[in-house]
């Protein structure tokens, strides 16, 4: 049982939709309640997983908060779940940016409201479900559920395209997780050859050792997978479509958390599981990292449409993201978490105000624009901090993120590192490009000048988002501490596993396939027999 | 003087049949006696019957024997058939008993005693220990389905339906019974333990000209039954022009019955031939799949639609039959249940809808639905993301088993134009609910207020693929119990 005595995660995991049955519950047109009671629980929500974070033991890389039940124990499923310092961020993101989620969609939502409450609670569970499954089956389940409400919430509430960018969205992520789901169904059946138990729980498969070459096309579907999601180049062509055309809080939560599941699912899943066959495409995904940050940011140059350019520097910052991750040392792998969190933010906080724009003007052209600072003087903070934050200056978030994945790039792969800094130049360029065209320039356009400045629910809105942009740039210790230790033992864990590979090799060039297997079939031999005796 | 010794009858295990045919008959007497506008009591009569056949299976299910010189198998097996058979035929009268009021031709006693004895047939074809039996259950399952699917007496698609289906299906039958003569004439023996046994002690027989031809004509005739890939032309003019709830009842009910009459002809009796009937299995099943799916792309009737998708989960079910485990057998089991529920949701929501004698069933008079009928747009929404394979749903638990199954029997490609095959599907059950909730109603879509019974059928539907999908476990357990053949 964990240190609470108390199966927090499934409380936190499985409180969203509960709230979301009695707002089922209500009367559909009865909106000004829905709205409130959608945001109190989300705040309830918040606050319930505030716990994680204060008895979060952050001296041990084991899983903390675990629950771990049978569930379907003929082919070894389990409701297996816990929490280490890789997801502990993530999660608690998730919990803070839902309630943000629901109040800036206080006034753009009109029709459909309870729908909508309800697909952003359901959400909420999939999206945490997914982060804190240790058991493949289960995890692979909140993953595709994930994608229901999320199509909904483009599919309904979307722009004129939805209808192509929510099916687009669909197709995309479904298509790559059915290998991935295949891949687990032969992960499960391999281990029960070499070692005689039926098991989907992550941490027994971690030890598993996989022959290279099945190893290689395993590691392939996972990958596929995760790439989709991130997205990388070139995989990312749903992601402009999907932010375009999601209303703000569909792009908030798509951009905040639901890209991060790829990156996470990287990390927590198909590394430790291939560390092997990671090694070998630490080259291409680092190549595909680069272009993407490359590619991101010049198309991002280019747009016309504001949203459409915060879009393709998601696809620019997520290629920093998976950059740090594959460089494979803790500056790295830090780097990258970090950034996961401050995409979140920074992200979060300019779909929200590209949504606020939108809402007054109801268009997002940048020509549509100009001089908007001198109407909107407040509102004109908070984007400077936001655009500022995406661009990475010192004292923001952004800052320690990106240096820090550059620090360990340049420690694994200066070839890239280098064009990587490259792509920090042109982010510099593409923001404030956008930014000076939109806020500056001559007041010159009638529409603009009776703008409202920022009303105060879309204050307290974008306040928390640009406090945490200065919590995190200034205290960036505060976050690492609880990161460290799981790490490290991620490290740890995926070095020893790729040099026991490699002596494996070696074996298997001087001895034969047959040696292999034996040898293999041997190590289970004798840690069934070390079991039995303990 | 020949002595003459009565045979030990075992009635007791003929329990499920006697009532159901007791009841089919009952109904029948009941309605010549009662006046002609008040017959909705049919229905209810026929549930009860059907009720209690249900219970009686349950009862007997511990009993394992071989009865009537082995004609008939009463075991974990047949039970397992029996409940899935029973659970269809309870549906579908619910279904039905609200579609009465849309098509009132069926509101009559030949309807519901029709609709028992095709359960009849269903059941006993899961029971057969012997081809006569085999092909005897065949015949009164489809007879009666055949005049049921011409119910909808004043619609010409209708009557179509009909004669196609009994125009092929008959000439099915015919290739089905020179199969089983062919058999018979290489074998010696009609008994399908037996010719399992005839052909492992004489492996001479088994590459035959005479028993090879009799297996393709058998796969032939089954083939029809399930809609596989090439002989599933019949199956969308079927299906489209048949009663709603008929269409439901044949998609499952034959369905289930015959790939159970499949099972244990191709695993016993031809078990020891495994490995060359094997390699045709394997591409039926990938053709079955990729011909449904893609052919399901471009429907624009939502019971033609479904009428791909059946055929596309006959693929599915194949996938099991290649993989030719235990394991396989119990997932086949399991998705079978599992696709009586969702197919027979899916249907039940088409039946709801309509007024007299029109009957909504473009995808596209769904638009908006979702939003103002919640309840009926989330169970459809519920079969639909089912049928595509998304999870909680049991269409994800099943493919998940079956999958399995053939990957631990190596058939790794199979499994990968399987999962292939869920993506392409993706597209046109997304579709069925991009229209539900995207998409504005244009016309006002109107119908009766629904009866209870088919809010009941909907409700089971829709927790049954819910329940199997989250809580497996039990179910999983039962499945395999099943296959102990």
């Amino acid at each position: 049982m964990n240190q609470l005595n108390f199966p927090i995660i499934s409380l936190i995991t499985f409180f969203p939709v509960f709230c979301s049955l009695i707002l089922m519950m209500l009367d559909k047109d009865r909106k000004e309640l829905l709205r409130v009671t959608a945001l109190v629980f989300s705040v309830i929500e918040f606050m319930i997983s505030l716990p994680l974070l204060a008895y979060f033991n952050s001296g041990t890389p084991q899983m903390q908060f675990v629950e771990h039940v049978p569930w379907v124990e003929s082919i070894g499923m389990s409701y297996f779940m816990g929490i280490d310092g890789i997801s502990l961020w993530i999660i608690m993101l998730t919990t803070f940016l839902t309630p943000i989620c629901i109040l800036s969609s206080w006034s753009y939502i009109q029709k459909y409201v309870k729908e909508y409450m309800v697909c952003l609670l359901v959400l909420e569970t999939a999206m945490l479900g997914a982060l804190v499954s240790l058991d493949l089956i289960l995890f692979y389940i909140f993953w595709e559920l994930m994608l229901i409400p999320m199509y909904m919430l483009i599919g309904v509430w979307g722009g004129p395209r939805r209808i192509y960018a929510a099916v687009k969205f669909f197709i995309y992520t479904a298509a790559g997780s059915v290998f991935m789901l295949l891949a687990i169904i032969f992960l499960f059946y391999y281990n029960h050859k070499i070692n005689g138990i039926y098991t989907f729980n992550l941490l027994e498969l971690y030890t598993l050792n996989i022959p290279i070459s099945i190893q290689f096309w395993l590691c392939s579907a996972f990958f596929l997978s995760f790439a989709i999601k991130v997205p990388m180049f070139p995989l990312h062509t749903w992601l402009p479509d999907a932010h375009v055309e999601a209303p703000t809080a569909g792009s908030v939560i798509l951009a905040g958390v639901l890209l991060k599941m790829g990156t996470y699912g990287f990390l927590r899943f198909a590394m430790p599981l291939f560390p092997y066959a990671t090694h070998q495409y630490v080259p291409i995904i680092a190549t595909l990292s680069v272009i993407g940050i490359i590619y991101g940011a010049m198309v991002a140059m280019v747009q016309t449409d504001i949203k459409k350019l915060v879009a393709y520097s998601s696809v620019s910052h997520l290629g920093y993201v998976m950059l740090g991750i594959f460089a494979l040392n803790m500056q790295g792998i830090e780097g990258g978490l970090y950034q996961m969190l401050n995409h979140g933010i920074s992200t979060g906080a300019l779909f929200l105000i590209v949504g606020m724009l939108y809402e007054r003007r109801h268009t997002r052209q940048i020509s549509d624009f100009g001089g908007i600072a001198k109407v909107m003087p407040v509102f004109a903070t908070f984007f400077m901090i936001a655009t500022l934050s995406s661009i990475a200056v010192p004292g923001t978030n952004g800052f320690v993120g990106e240096i820090m994945i550059l620090i360990g790039a340049f420690r694994s792969y200066p070839v890239f590192a280098v064009i990587a800094v490259a792509g920090a130049i042109l982010g510099a360029m593409y923001m404030l490009w956008m930014y000076q065209r939109v806020m500056f320039c001559s007041l010159d356009k009638p529409e603009n000048q009776n703008l409202k400045d920022l009303n105060m629910r879309e204050i307290i809105t974008l306040l928390p988002l640009a406090a945490l942009v200065f919590i995190m740039g200034f205290f960036p210790g505060l976050f690492l501490r609880k990161m460290d230790v799981s790490v490290e033992h991620f490290l740890d864990h995926y070095n020893s596993r790729y040099e026991s590979y490699v002596i494996m090799q070696k074996d298997l060039s001087s001895q034969g396939p047959e040696t292999f297997m034996k040898k293999q079939i041997k190590n289970s031999f004798q840690k069934e027999i070390k079991n039995k005796g303990e | 003087m020949l002595e003459f010794v009565a045979p030990a009858l075992n009635i007791k295990i003929l329990l499920p049949i006697i009532i159901i045919t007791v009841t089919a008959l009952t109904v029948l007497l009941i309605d010549v006696f009662s006046p002609r506008e008040k017959k909705s009591h049919l229905g209810y009569i026929a549930l009860f019957g059907v009720f209690c056949t249900l219970i009686s299976v349950f009862k007997l299910m511990p009993i394992s024997v071989s009865a009537y010189n082995g004609m008939f198998l009463h075991d974990g097996f047949s039970s397992f058939i029996s409940i899935i058979v029973c659970i269809i035929t309870l549906l579908t009268i619910l279904i039905s008993i609200n579609y009465q009021k849309i098509v009132s031709t069926i509101n009559c006693g030949e309807y519901y005693s029709l609709l028992m004895f095709a359960s009849l047939g269903m059941i006993l074809m899961g029971s057969s220990g012997n081809l006569i039996m085999v092909f005897l259950a065949i015949e009164i399952m489809s007879i009666a389905i055949y005049a049921l699917a011409g119910f909808r007496k004043e619609n010409d698609k209708s009557i179509e339906s009909a004669l196609k289906y009994f125009l092929l299906g008959a000439f099915a039958t015919g290739f089905l019974l020179y199969g089983f003569a062919l058999i018979y004439g290489a074998t010696g023996t009609m008994d399908i333990v037996k010719i399992g046994a005839v052909l492992k002690a004489n492996p001479k027989i088994m590459h035959t000209p005479f028993l090879m031809c009799g297996i393709a004509m058998m796969t032939v005739g089954f083939g029809f039954k399930i809609a596989m890939v090439p002989f599933h032309m019949w199956t969308p003019d079927v299906y489209e022009g048949a009663p709603t709830p008929i269409t439901a009842f044949m998609a499952t009910g034959v369905k289930t019955a015959s790939i159970a009459a499949m099972m244990r002809v191709f695993f016993i009796a031809l078990g020891p031939l495994q490995p060359d009937w094997t390699t045709i299995m394997w591409i039926i099943a990938a053709l079955t799949m990729l011909v449904g799916n893609i052919m399901a792309l471009t429907q624009k009737n939502i019971k033609r639609m479904l009428a791909y998708s059946s055929i596309a989960h006959a693929g599915y079910l194949l996938i099991g039959f290649v993989a030719g485990t235990q394991l396989a057998f119990a997932g086949i089991l399991f998705y079978l249940l599992g696709y009586a529920f969702m197919n027979l949701g899916a249907f039940g929501v088409i039946a709801l809808l309509g007024k007299k004698e029109k009957e909504y069933t473009q995808i596209n008079d769904f638009a908006g639905l979702g939003f103002k009928y919640p309840l009926l747009g989330i169970s459809m929404s519920i079969f639909m993301f089912s049928m595509a394979g998304i999870p909680p749903t049991v269409g994800f638990m099943g493919k998940l088993y079956i999958f399995t199954a053939a990957i631990k029997s190596g058939f790794i490609w199979l499994a990968i134009i399987g999962v292939v095959n869920s993506v392409i599907s993706l597209n046109y059950y997304l579709r069925v609910f991009v229209v539900m909730y995207f998409k504005e109603a244009d016309k006002e879509i109107s119908f009766p207020t629904p009866s209870p019974a088919i809010v009941v059928a909907l409700l089971i539907a829709a927790s049954g693929v819910l329940l199997m999908g989250i809580l497996p476990s039990d179910f999983w357990e039962m499945a395999q119990e099943a296959t102990l053949m």
